[in-house]
């Protein structure tokens, strides 16, 4: 979930309680508050009704609400001083403005006692109040009205915003994730000061990154140039020593056992100064490549060591494929790939080759089953009948694959295990 | 025929000197840089095989100053680094050929006659053998005098084998030479043996007076008959 979201989910909820819990409190302080001023209103009234009676005791006749908010009941002294003056909410039966008959309306009620020439009291007096579920109802609407409200504008304000404010990060995200080493390190625009510390961070690590991998790298390079020396002596020394002759069959098998392990050696070695060259991007001598041109030279080379496998090659042209390449690795990659093809067949086997506008396919017979593509092109990964293989070969084809962008996908379909090389 | 060789490793160039012996060459060595220079300015070889990292100096310095005392020995580079940019410059600053670390003696000794070859100025480009005649430029061999058809691999694998006369040609190396430098695969070497029993045939038809003798399992060596 992104993070804009997320944070709305929070704000909404959040919010959604604090406008519920404000709406009761408002609720209460406001009822208390219209209490308070009709209480002092009906205070005012008494006073002008007790001063009315004095000059006019017809007002002392009224008993009931029908046509007034106020009715007078004669009381003994004694009921008069024990009434305190006390306000009450409760109903009566009357008819508003905007009712057809009447109806029990929620009022105020003040009740006091007075004394009128040696003449005692009670006093009622009524104020009609706000009916409180109408309130209720009102505040709810309101309330809901606000909650919405606030919440479309900070969806708005948050889009805005806070996708400004994020803006340099995701520009940042984005470079990383297209980030390769060997290219130039992300950098953020802003001065906003996390994502600048994050780019500090992010850099330091990948310049850390960068430099172990270039250590790496050139060990490798390093340790098989160093090698290369004592390799030659070591094959030189051997050739010499069989060509002086006179040696016993089983001196000869052992010194011959002796040179293919060399010649192993030799291989391995040569094939990682070969993936250290195409890393250190050594190679691109790049010109206009025909690599129907390449199919042909190499099958034409390999087509002795394929007759002595019982394999058939056969190469379909559908169209003429050129692309701007590095010959010699063109090259690497189709002779690689042929004889992965011729090696790892059955007897009798074939193999495919499809030239088209855009794509080499390679496809041969070999053992039944498919093979996982993600060891197939790693290093070292070697099937049981290759204990001579370097193991280096799918991997020297991917290194090229990657850097030249043309990428290589294997498949197996119809009993055939199949190389496609996207070239453009 | 005088060779100079500049190899710092003692033991790499013991081998080299052994082996070009062999060949009947005379042979001067050099092991670092100011003896190399020193021995380049006072005398004239016919080939120099230059190994590019030297004791106090790189091997392709060297080559500029050769070629800045107007000397026209053929050079032969011998490296361990099978860099694109050496071996550019290499060529560019006038040397012949460029071999990299660690290499057959049969090639070495290929690449060695195939410049002195090339420079030689008698616009002879024919290796005789016996009765035969394997010329370069028009692809063709002759045993007495008659044109005996050999498809391209057979013809390399014969010129090969002329270059390395009496010399061990692994099969290795020869797969190498004719089949291409990609190393990678498990290559058995065994498809070789038909391509020397054709090869074979073909000689012995033409009644060739040499022969491809088996050594050891190992590898081939050509010797007349």
């Amino acid at each position: 979930m992104k993070l804009l979201n997320k944070s709305l989910i929070y704000l909404s909820v959040s919010l959604f309680f604090i406008i519920g819990v404000w709406s009761v409190v408002f609720y209460f302080n406001l009822l208390s508050e219209i209490k308070e001023s009709v209480d002092e209103g009906l205070d005012n009234y008494k006073r002008q009704i007790v001063a009315t009676a004095h000059k006019d005791p017809s007002v002392l006749d009224k008993n009931n609400f029908d046509d007034g908010f106020f009715v007078i009941r004669e009381i003994t002294q004694n009921e008069a001083f024990a009434i305190r003056d006390t306000y009450l909410d409760t109903s009566v039966m009357m008819q508003d403005a905007d009712d057809d008959k009447p109806e029990l309306e929620p009022v105020r009620m003040l009740i006091t006692a007075f004394e009128n020439n040696g003449q005692y009291y009670e006093l009622r007096i009524i104020n009609s109040m706000v009916e409180e579920d109408d309130l209720v109802e009102e505040l709810f609407a309101e309330a809901l009205i606000l909650y919405f409200v606030l919440m479309t504008l900070i969806i708005l304000i948050n889009n805005l915003v806070l996708k400004r404010l994020w803006q340099p990060f995701y520009t940042f995200l984005n470079q990383l994730k297209s980030y390769r080493i060997g290219k130039s390190f992300p950098q953020v625009n802003t001065k906003t000061q996390e994502f600048n510390d994050l780019q500090k961070a992010v850099t330091i690590l990948l310049q850390h990154n960068v430099e172990t991998f270039e250590q790496q790298k050139q060990f490798i390079g390093n340790a098989s140039h160093e090698l290369q020396t004592p390799l030659a002596i070591a094959t030189n020394k051997l050739e010499l020593l069989i060509e002086k002759g006179n040696l016993k069959p089983e001196e000869a098998e052992n010194i011959a056992e002796v040179m293919h392990i060399v010649e192993r050696l030799v291989r391995l070695n040569k094939s990682l100064l070969l993936l250290t060259k195409i890393e250190n991007q050594q190679f691109l001598d790049n010109q206009t490549v025909s690599f129907n041109e390449v199919v042909k030279q190499n099958v034409n080379d390999l087509e002795e060591i394929a007759e002595y496998k019982n394999v058939k090659i056969t190469v379909s042209e559908k169209a003429e494929l050129t692309a701007q390449m590095d010959i010699s690795l063109a090259n690497v990659v189709v002779s690689n790939l042929l004889r992965n093809a011729i090696f790892h067949n059955l007897e009798n086997g074939v193999v495919n080759v499809e030239i088209s506008e855009n794509a080499i396919v390679i496809s041969n017979t070999g053992i039944n089953a498919p093979i996982n593509q993600q060891k197939l092109f790693s290093r070292f990964h070697k099937t049981q009948n290759d204990s001579n293989g370097t193991g280096l070969g799918l991997a020297i084809v991917k290194a090229v694959c990657d850097l030249y962008e043309f990428p290589i996908t294997y498949r197996y379909q119809d009993g055939l295990h199949i190389f496609e090389w996207n070239i453009k | 025929m005088k060779i100079l060789i500049v190899e710092d490793e003692k033991a790499l160039l013991e081998t080299l000197v052994a082996s070009l012996t062999k060949e009947h060459f005379v042979i001067e060595t050099a092991s670092d840089f100011r003896s190399a220079s020193e021995k380049m300015a006072l005398y004239d070889y016919d080939c120099i095989l230059l190994d590019i990292m030297l004791p106090h100096g790189s091997g392709l310095e060297l080559l500029q100053q050769l070629k800045q005392d107007g000397k026209t020995a053929n050079v032969i580079i011998i490296s361990a680094k099978d860099s694109l940019d050496d071996k550019l410059k290499g060529l560019e600053w006038g040397a012949d050929d460029y071999l990299t670390k660690p290499f057959h003696i049969a090639e070495l000794n290929a690449r060695i006659k195939a410049v002195i070859r090339r420079n030689k100025l008698d616009g002879k480009n024919t290796i005789e053998m016996t009765n035969m005649v394997l010329d370069l430029t028009e692809r063709t061999f002759f045993v007495n005098q008659q044109n005996v058809p050999l498809n391209r691999k057979e013809f390399d694998i014969l010129n090969y084998f002329m270059l390395n006369k009496n010399r061990l040609v692994t099969k290795t190396a020869l797969a190498e030479h004719v089949w291409g430098d990609n190393t990678d695969q498990a290559d058995n070497y065994d498809f070789i043996y038909y391509q020397i029993k054709n090869l074979r045939k073909k000689l012995n038809e033409a009644q060739a007076e040499i022969e491809i003798e088996a050594v050891y399992g190992i590898g081939y060596k050509l010797i007349e008959t």
